[in-house]
């Protein structure tokens, strides 16, 4: 027999003032199966909450109805309140009668008469509810991070340094990603490379940190606290136990003149190589595409061709015969931290992108984009820190750098800001001033976006100091003039068209997610917006989680950022993991799917349309052990409680834990007048 | 013709935003645009500036006639006429009232001979045989033009 | 093949010789061209600088002809008129109250069926044709391709080609042997409808096309509009500023039809201001090529 406790809450004025509580606390005393109903100013408070614990041991209720704010308030107040008073939490329930009711009524009959309504279909459900018990998961106390520049670099620091252990995977050779490849970062100028090595190397001694380089993740299976990933290791043909790095293979190599991918283009490599000296690991790759043996052998030439590497290798590393290879690691948070590409204005462009045909489409010699400066400024780069025209090596007198290329450009494709440009052309022209005394830095922008800590200063410090001409204006077109580039722009603020015979032109090209995003994204099951960034949960108040449990995102692959930020970000998704590492059992509430096994038919419509994957397979076996059927069973720790399954399933096997069909036909019931 | 104009067309949409009505129509830059759509072709935002500026010219031709310049609507004004004259825009009718309505009778004068040798220059054309119904087209446009409060276009 | 044909006022006036090349390369080609009976003016620049509706109207007037006279598809030599039927097929695509007000402003039926077709887009699905029926190719004759504004802008309405880097006009002059050269003004306007109203303009800009053809090593330009070959033609003798030597503009046709061998009278080479002769004399002074 049902023993209900009913208790109506007045919220102060909240609710009391177009609510009349104590007549919905006497109307609800008559119910079927309510033996006590009371009414309140403050239930949430101590006394309020007394009173519920009281009103169990003294009257033996069987379940309680708090009739008062919204469930999203206090739910979990007076479920621990009914816990303390010795009931189920799970049997107490909240009736809302302040957001669906006096806070959206003004005539206090009717009000009244609706606050009762809903006390009814309420006291009609708790009567249903059955006893749950929180459902408690296991944690694997180790983490993936998938993406090695310096989001991922300082996310795995910091869980490392945090007690966990972490799972770094890069997808190539070398750690470091595109900071590595830049000279001097704002608004210190610090020589990037320089703060980023130290975290690299800290990164590859860590005791805490497995550095799978050169790999790729191929799947992620399981649930939060619970993942199994497989990652590819892909073969780099060099053995990387024996391997010392004494780089004797690159010597000899005779493919030299390879397109550097570190450098953007703008250097050669071999095709045995090791991006960048500093590379962490300094493990060589082979470039099976370029190397001559590789090519050879896929043109079907049975003879050996070159192979002068593994003979310079005095460890005998180099190991023609690597194929990639999977190992699997289980993990219980995956952080994302891919980084970002650059968009470029050439011809061939992903669907939903377009180029730039004003601008040549990429054809223009010495026009070059934000990272190929960066290499050219770059000590370490292919003309060793001289800023020299990609055409015929000579210095540019005049270089025009233009914001806004692809960004803030819906024709193009891309409508959103890509924020770091205006901080890194500032840059730019401060280091090409340093560089070239005599020579001439026009910025053609719309807008200064400099809202960083010292970011404004900086970029004054280019005008006024350095001596960088900025000009409010676009470039309509530029085309080849000889040996120098014709750019014909805009002043808005003086009024009149510009034209200036440029030697050599940056563009400050948009910020784009990596390629092969969105494959990655439905690996993991993380949603991406139509650009390929990852979603984060809540953009104000989740910003480091996505809406899947247990996955964490940092850095650019979310949203263009610069380096401070996605380092904060990295470390905000480290405290998030290592929050989640500090229990033993990760807590999850108990209204989830449940299948009752005797009228499953074993159709799995609701493992098709779970959007979390919680349906397994169940066998259900005789004594003999002989297979009788396979039934759907839900993974509690999984389901996320969104009772899809529920609405598909054609024999009605499977329901959510407190919101089953006959529970919401009680409540329909309760209004229309129907009690039993 | 960004140097010959004093509003470019980025110059015209920011006034058209800030409804200068007045000022735009009566600055002859909107119609020195030679509709070349290069504005269009490259906005970044999709919009159509070349559109804006025939709007522009449309407007100016009953709230600022006065303010069009002379020879430009001695050419436009010209060409109709002689569209709804024949049905077909006829080379030396189109010269011929023009010369009249600019007094610009010496202008390219010398050339005459050449065109006549070169067979360029037909003299005045016979009507096509549905000029009426181009002839409607033009009746049809002042209506609407009328219903809309507008006055005949009178360049 | 069978096309539609619309030449516009200036192909029986000043652009005779387009006319008359269209026709020769046509009938060489084995492409059939009927002209739309009793067409009428485009409305060219005057109709849509002063009044819309009646722009729109006077070009859709022809597309209604065409239709009921059977054609799918319209070829507009002249770039202007080919933009001006091609605004009002647009239009009438996307704008419902133009669409509905168009048959009663015509008195004639339109359901706007009938395609625009811009000549060097005829051309260019042409090319292996001319290149294999070329008897007299046009010998590495260097030719800066001038494309005017109205063949490739706006984008949405002339619906052909890459509006910053076209490359078709290229593609038939390569057929028909010649080089085309790399220059930069292929796509600035000419001047349009300035030639009598505001010459001074088209005058400067006009010095600065062939300035830049002449820089890149142009023996002559091509193009594919009656108003593009007047300012440069016709106006050319006024853009002398230091006695440079004259640069011949050939119709687009005009190089195609002297490459499949016709005679350039039959082709109306005579008829330019700027005359094509010594050019076309040192071509086949140099031992091959055109008479």
């Amino acid at each position: 027999m049902a023993r209900i406790g009913v208790f109506v809450c007045h919220c102060g004025e909240n609710i009391g003032r177009t609510v009349d509580c104590t007549k919905v606390a006497e109307a609800l005393k008559n119910h079927p199966g309510v033996v006590e109903s009371v009414d309140y100013k403050y239930m949430c408070s101590d006394p309020g909450q007394a009173l519920i614990k009281q009103s169990i041991a003294e009257k033996n209720l069987t379940g309680v109805v708090v009739a008062a704010c919204s469930p999203h308030m206090h739910e979990k107040t007076f479920r621990r309140a009914a816990f303390g008073g010795g009931l189920n939490p799970f049997l107490c329930e909240m009736a809302n009668v302040r957001e669906h009711c006096s806070w959206i009524h003004e005539d206090k009959e009717k009000a009244t008469e609706k606050a009762i309504a809903i006390g009814r279909t309420i006291v009609e459900k708790v009567k249903r509810n059955v006893p749950l018990e929180t459902i408690r998961i296991p944690v694997t106390k180790r983490a993936l991070v998938i993406g090695g520049g310096i989001a991922g670099i300082q996310a795995a620091l910091d869980l490392a340094d945090g007690g966990a252990e972490v799972i770094l995977v890069e997808k190539e050779p070398s750690i470091g990603g595109h900071m590595s490849q830049l000279s001097e970062t704002f608004p210190t100028l610090d020589c990037s490379q320089c703060i980023l090595t130290p975290r690299m190397v800290e990164v590859y001694q860590h005791p805490n940190i497995k550095l799978y380089s050169y790999s790729e993740l191929e799947s992620l299976e399981g649930y939060i606290g619970n993942f199994k990933a497989t990652i590819r290791k892909k073969a780099r043909s060099v053995n990387e136990e024996l391997c010392n790095g004494c780089g004797a293979c690159t010597q000899v190599c005779i493919q030299k003149k390879i397109p550097s991918e570190f450098d953007a283009g703008l250097g050669k490599r071999t095709a045995i190589y090791v991006p960048f000296p500093q590379a962490v690991p300094n493990i060589p790759v082979i470039d099976r595409k370029n190397c001559a043996r590789f090519k050879a052998k896929a043109k079907g030439i049975l003879k050996e061709a070159c192979g002068k590497c593994a003979e310079a290798c005095l460890k005998g590393a180099v190991d023609f015969d690597q194929e990639d290879r999977f190992v699997t690691e289980e993990v219980g948070a995956v952080v994302v931290a891919t980084g970002y590409q650059l968009y470029t204005i050439g011809k061939d462009q992903p669907e939903g992108l377009q180029g730039y045909g004003e601008y040549g489409y990429g054809t223009i010699p010495d026009v070059i984009d934000g990272l190929q400066f960066e290499r050219l400024a770059s000590a370490s780069g292919p003309t060793g820190g001289q800023i020299l025209r990609p055409s015929d090596g000579k210095p540019p007198k005049t270089i025009v750098f233009l914001q806004c290329i692809g960004s803030r450009d819906p024709q193009k494709g891309i409508e959103y800001c890509s924020k770091i440009c205006c901080m890194y052309v500032a840059k730019h022209t401060m280091l090409y001033k340093h560089k070239v005394h005599g020579g001439k830095a026009v910025v053609f922008y719309m807008d200064i976006r400099a809202a960083g800590k010292g970011y404004e200063e900086f970029s004054r410090r280019a005008i006024e100091e350095d001596g960088a001409i900025y000009i409010r204006g676009r470039v309509s077109r530029m085309y080849r003039d000889g040996q120098t580039i014709k750019v014909q722009g805009f002043d808005t603020l003086a009024g009149e068209p510009v034209e200036i015979d440029a030697d050599m032109v940056v563009l400050a090209t948009a910020m784009r997610p990596q390629p092969g995003i969105e494959t990655l994204a439905q690996k993991l099951s993380v949603s991406y917006d139509r650009h390929g960034f990852i979603n984060e949960a809540h953009p104000k108040l989740r910003p480091v989680e996505t809406n899947t449990a247990g996955i964490f995102v940092a850095g650019a692959c979310q949203s263009p950022r610069d380096i401070p930020d996605a380092v904060a970000m990295a470390s905000a998704t480290a405290a998030k993991v290592l929050g989640l590492f500090s229990k033993d059992q990760l807590e999850r509430e108990p209204t989830v799917a449940k299948v009752n096994q005797d009228l499953c038919a074993g159709c799995f419509s609701c493992e098709h349309v779970c959007p979390y994957g919680a349906v397994e397979h169940k066998e259900i076996r005789d004594r003999k052990g002989v297979l009788l059927k396979i039934v759907a069973e839900v993974n509690g720790g999984v389901c996320q409680g969104c009772g899809t399954c529920q609405a598909t399933c054609p024999s009605k096997s499977v329901e959510l834990q407190g919101f089953t069909d006959e529970q919401i036909y009680s409540e329909i019931n309760a209004l229309a007048g129907c009690v039993e | 013709m960004a140097g010959e104009t004093r509003f470019r067309p980025h110059d015209v949409m920011r006034m058209v935003q800030r409804d200068q009505r007045a000022r735009l129509l009566a600055d002859d830059s909107i119609w020195l645009c030679l509709t070349c759509e290069t504005c269009t072709a490259r906005c970044p935002n999709g919009l159509d500036p070349a559109r804006v500026v025939d709007a522009l010219r449309e407007l100016s031709m009953t709230e600022a006639p006065g303010r069009i310049p002379k020879a430009i609507a001695a050419f436009h004004r010209s060409f109709l006429e002689e569209v709804k004259r024949t049905g077909r825009m006829g080379e030396f009718g189109l010269v011929l009232r023009y010369k009249l309505r600019t007094g610009q009778f010496m202008k390219d004068v010398g050339a005459v001979p050449s065109m006549v040798r070169r067979g360029k220059l037909k003299p005045l054309a016979p009507s096509i045989k549905g000029v009426k119904g181009v002839r409607r087209i033009f009746e049809k446009c002042a209506e609407a033009r009328r219903a809309n409060g507008q006055e005949e276009v009178r360049p | 093949m069978k096309i539609g044909y619309y030449p516009g006022c200036s192909l029986h006036g000043t652009a005779r010789e387009l006319d008359e090349s269209l026709r020769a390369v046509s009938a060489a080609l084995g492409v059939h061209l009927q002209e739309v009976e009793d067409w009428s003016c485009c409305g060219a620049t005057s109709g849509h600088a002063t009044d819309h509706l009646l722009s729109v109207a006077l070009a859709a007037r022809n597309l209604a002809l065409a239709e009921a006279q059977g054609m799918d598809q319209v070829l507009a030599p002249c770039a202007a008129c080919f933009s001006r039927l091609a605004s009002a097929r647009h239009e009438a695509r996307n704008d419902a109250e133009i669409r509905e007000k168009l048959p009663e402003l015509l008195g004639l039926p339109f359901t706007n069926t009938v395609a625009v077709r811009n000549l060097v887009d005829l051309l260019r699905g042409l090319a292996p044709e001319i290149k294999a029926k070329a008897t007299k190719p046009l010998q590495g004759m260097k030719v800066a391709c001038y494309y005017g504004c109205l063949l490739v802008r706006p984008p949405e309405v002339a619906d052909f080609d890459d509006p910053e880097q076209p490359t078709s006009m290229e593609e038939v002059v390569k057929a028909a042997g010649g080089t085309p050269v790399t220059w930069n003004h292929r796509m600035d306007c000419c001047g349009g409808a300035f030639s009598l109203s505001r010459t001074g303009s088209v005058i400067r800009l006009g010095r600065a096309i062939l300035d830049d053809a002449r820089t890149a090593g142009a023996d002559a330009i091509a193009v594919a509009c009656p108003m593009c070959h007047s300012n440069l033609d016709f106006r050319q003798s006024a853009m002398a500023l230091r006695g440079e030597a004259p640069m011949p503009i050939f119709f687009l046709t005009e190089l195609v039809g002297l490459a499949l061998g016709l005679e350039p009278k039959a082709l109306g080479i005579r008829r330019h201001f700027v005359s094509a002769a010594p050019l076309l004399e040192r071509q086949c002074a140099a031992g091959k090529g055109v008479s």
